[in-house]
């Protein structure tokens, strides 16, 4: 049967056929979407299937759960395994029983992240081998795939998806009825499993080889396979790792150039055979892979150590650069510039018509732009530039209650100098004018922290610290325990809208309902905040102004750390049946309502301000209209 | 034979689930298909691009620059954002409806709907600008655009399959309940181009 699947629900079906047996994940875009399939799945296929607090916990998990034979899943995106890395390092040298599988979604663009970092370079420093598919019908194949594989190595095994996989749809082929004979699991007791310096030393060189066994398997892994021309021998190839390879296909084609491509889905360990057999009937070779020369180095290395007199290139003399997402149009110019570098196409790249956006192409330093085409956009060449369009960031929705909470603390603060500090989810969005409520902004759970850090050198100036529910748990206890253990005198606000907004409405443990829909404990974040010794700890709801602000009020004068707890449900999932209305009558036009609070419903009208329909009637705006002329009414 | 569709809006629009529905009508047509777009923090509110290719051959998921076949636009000023995307010649299908941002409202952009307008219909060839938003009211409800706009695109007779192969998949896909609206809702997007 086919599917529309989206990259991550393919991985999903993937790891269903390749029976796995518990799944682990901590949201983050774009990976998040993986396991909100599997638990979508679990019932009828019999998984079991969570939302763990963060990836640390969830690694652990499907590590437990490899120990007993059981074949385990993780998914997480590129910096959440930032957090997993602890676990990781050691768990490469232990080794697993049933395969075990880590989706780490990678975000070149940034499209979704605060970093580009590349997981293919972090499999390699962990020294596990990692795969990296360049459509979601491969990233589906090397999910069923990476089981086994795991189990032949005892290693656990990455996959690596990019954005332009994870938020890809395509036809996919799909077995509903594959089913997996799962070995009855049971933990095997061994000095094996129990890390000591002594065994961290004999693991140690059993993981090294590890590494070769892993080269051998790729060396006839059908993810890596030769394209193009099969001449005996050609003046220049290119080798292209994951969703790069499409690009360089379709700039090739489009520029009515037949070149031999090596795809490599499986970029570390590097398989020695395929790459050696293209170097050998190649003159020049291109490597073509986002962010990292993580195959370009080991290609150079192989050449090297096999004494081949091929020129390299792609980020290491410039052709390529080591940032952002590529696409047709960034490879294109970039394989005619090499090409044309000395000649080697044969004219091959002469002539054709070089469709391309300004100022992305021709990205290699110190080469000459080849294409030198303007932009053929759909309109004439002859086309005036368009009159000046608006900036269109992202922002909180309307009704958001985060909103509300920033405003509160903003007033309460007027006048005195407070500094906000920022964390990961939607309410990042509070940098933006008029808020201007995020200062600063690391990392899940840095807030607090970060918050902490500032008050040691400025302790005369209030330190707010903002973070969201999700995050509260992920990783913000922590940084709360500290800052009450050393007193740090800040104050901590939990926005505590009922969900993990920003990567699509997960569960977490403050609502008690788990991935798979199950109702358990509710934990209560302010009493939780109790319990960790904050001696100031106060809810409020954001959509009650007034009572925030003096919450907000109180928690600013309190001398020792504080927690408010803002409490209200995320708009995006309560769908309110209210709006608010403006009386034209009663309205000064002093635009108050627009200039203080941002709200993307309320924008100016000729007479007085308008409001949209995606109001959510939050009363926001009616609370700070100077005149009552905002009034709540029903949609 | 193969067709490339540029789809701009504001984050909230619909324009995913257009894509979406497009793919579907592609697959069922027996085409191969891609689509993609940024999914996460854009959507509040923010610009959101899809790109939908189907046909033979297929690589990756992104339209070349000054690619597209088509330019469905569900904004004004989106559209014009997304012309250079649009190949010479291309159509571009575009809904009048004008979502101002935040920024503009802050008097820290402009926003110069006439401009954008005249600018429009001055270098776009092929352009057909549709009331998406009162054709959706007139089928019956506000949210029926998605429909209005595939209708439009329909009634141009450019897709590699027909106006009511693509109507069944968009009824396929919405609740029973508003089967009779988006029916209505894309007859009007296929008659506003003249598509009969
Ligand atoms: S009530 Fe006011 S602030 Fe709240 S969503 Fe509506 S317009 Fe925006
Ligand atoms: S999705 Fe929820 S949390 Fe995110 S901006 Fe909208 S209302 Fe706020």
């Amino acid at each position: 049967m086919r599917m529309l699947l989206m990259g991550n629900g393919a991985i999903a079906r993937g790891a269903v056929e390749g029976g796995v047996q518990v799944a682990a994940g901590y949201p983050g875009t774009p990976s998040s979407e993986v396991l909100g399939t599997l638990a979508a799945l679990a019932p009828d296929k019999n998984i079991y299937v969570e939302w763990s607090v963060n990836e640390k916990a969830a690694l652990e998990v499907a590590a437990g759960a490899s120990y007993a034979g059981a074949r385990a899943m993780v998914t997480m995106k590129q910096v959440g395994l930032n957090v997993a890395a602890d676990p990781l390092m050691t768990l490469a040298y232990i080794g697993v029983k049933g395969g075990l599988v880590l989706v780490v979604a990678d975000d070149p663009g940034p499209h979704s992240s605060q970093n580009e970092q590349d997981t293919r370079k972090f499999a390699a420093f962990a020294k596990l081998p990692v795969l990296d598919p360049a459509t979601p019908a491969e990233a589906k194949e090397m999910a069923r795939q990476a089981f086994a594989l795991s189990e032949q190595l005892a290693l656990p095994v990455i996959l690596r998806p990019v954005t332009r996989v994870c938020h890809v749809c395509q036809d996919v082929a799909v077995d509903e009825n594959a089913a997996f004979a799962a070995p009855a699991g049971r933990f095997e007791k061994s000095p094996d499993w129990t890390i000591f310096p002594g065994l961290a030393a004999k693991k140690h060189v059993w993981l090294n080889r590890q590494q070769e066994a892993a080269r051998q398997l790729f060396n006839s892994s059908p993810f890596n396979a030769l394209y193009g021309s099969k001449d005996e021998l050609s003046p220049a190839g290119v080798i292209a790792c994951g969703v790069s390879f499409n690009y360089v296909q379709e700039a090739l084609q489009l520029s009515g150039i037949s070149l031999p491509v090596l795809k490599t889905g499986t970029p570390y360990p590097l398989p020695d055979e395929p790459v050696l057999a293209l170097l050998r009937r190649v003159d020049r070779v291109l490597v073509v892979e986002e962010l990292e020369p993580v195959v370009e180095e080991q290609v150079i290395r192989l050449a090297w150590r096999h004494g081949l007199p091929v020129r390299i290139s792609g980020k290491h003399d410039g052709f390529l650069p080591r940032e952002g997402e590529f696409s047709v149009d960034r490879v294109q110019p970039v394989l005619l510039a090499w090409l044309c570098a000395d000649g080697a196409a044969k004219g091959a790249a002469s002539g054709p018509e070089l469709p391309r956006k300004e100022g992305e192409a021709g990205v290699h330093r110190g080469q000459p732009d080849p294409a030198g085409v303007e932009a053929a956009a759909g309109i004439s060449a002859s086309t005036p530039e368009p009159p000046p369009l608006p900036v269109r960031p992202p922002v909180l929705c309307a009704g958001c209650p985060h909103r509300a909470s920033f405003y509160a603390f903003k007033k309460a603060a007027e006048g005195k100098d407070a500094v906000f500090t920022g964390d990961i989810g939607c309410y990042t969005l509070g940098n933006a004018p008029p808020l201007n409520t995020v200062d600063t902004c690391l990392c899940m759970g840095a807030s607090v922290n970060i918050a902490a850090g500032l008050y040691r050198v400025e302790p005369e100036r209030p330190h707010v610290a903002f973070l969201g529910d999700s995050t509260f748990f992920h990783t913000g206890l922590p940084g709360l325990i500290n800052a009450v253990y050393n007193n740090a005198r800040i104050v901590l606000v939990v926005l505590d809208n009922r969900t993990t907004a920003m990567t699509g409405h997960q569960p977490h443990p403050g609502l008690g309902r788990t991935a798979m829909g199950v109702q358990g404990k509710e934990l209560d974040i302010a009493r939780l905040a109790a319990a960790c010794g904050v001696e100031f700890v106060r809810r409020a709801d954001p959509y009650d102004l007034e009572a925030a602000i003096n919450v907000a009020a109180e928690a600013l004068a309190f001398p020792g750390p504080a927690v408010v707890v803002m409490r209200r449900e995320c708009v995006a999932v309560t769908k309110s049946t209210s709006r608010c209305l403006i009386d034209p009558e009663k309205c000064l036009n002093c635009r108050l309502c627009i200039e203080e609070l941002g709200c993307p419903a309320i924008f100016p009208g000729p007479e007085h301000p308008e409001i949209k329909g995606q109001c959510n009637g939050c009363g926001l705006c009616a609370q700070v209209c100077p005149a009552g002329a905002l009034e709540e009414a029903v949609k | 034979m193969s067709l490339d569709i540029v789809i701009t809006g504001v984050g909230g629009q619909g324009n995913v689930l257009a894509s979406r529905i497009l793919a579907r009508a592609a697959m069922a047509a027996g085409l191969a298909v891609r689509t993609s777009e940024a999914i996460g923090m854009a959507q509040r509110e923010g610009v959101v691009t899809s790109q939908v290719r189907m046909g033979d051959p297929l690589w990756g998921a992104l339209i070349p620059s000054g690619g597209a076949d088509v330019l469905l636009g569900f904004e004004l000023a989106e559209t014009v954002r997304g012309l250079p995307r649009l190949k010479p010649g291309g159509v571009v299908v575009a809904s009048a409806a004008v979502i101002v941002p935040v920024t503009a409202a802050l008097g820290l952009a402009a926003y110069q709907e006439e401009d954008l307008r005249n600018y429009l219909r001055r270098n776009v060839e092929n352009l057909h600008l549709v009331d998406a938003g009162a054709l959706a009211e007139e089928a019956g409800h506000p949210r029926a655009v998605n429909t209005v706009m595939l209708g439009a695109l329909a009634g141009l007779s450019i897709m590699p399959f027909d106006a009511e192969h693509l109507l069944r998949t968009v009824l396929d896909i919405v609740p029973a309940k508003y089967r009779g609206i988006n029916s209505r809702a894309f007859e009007l997007g296929r008659r506003a181009v003249g598509g009969y």
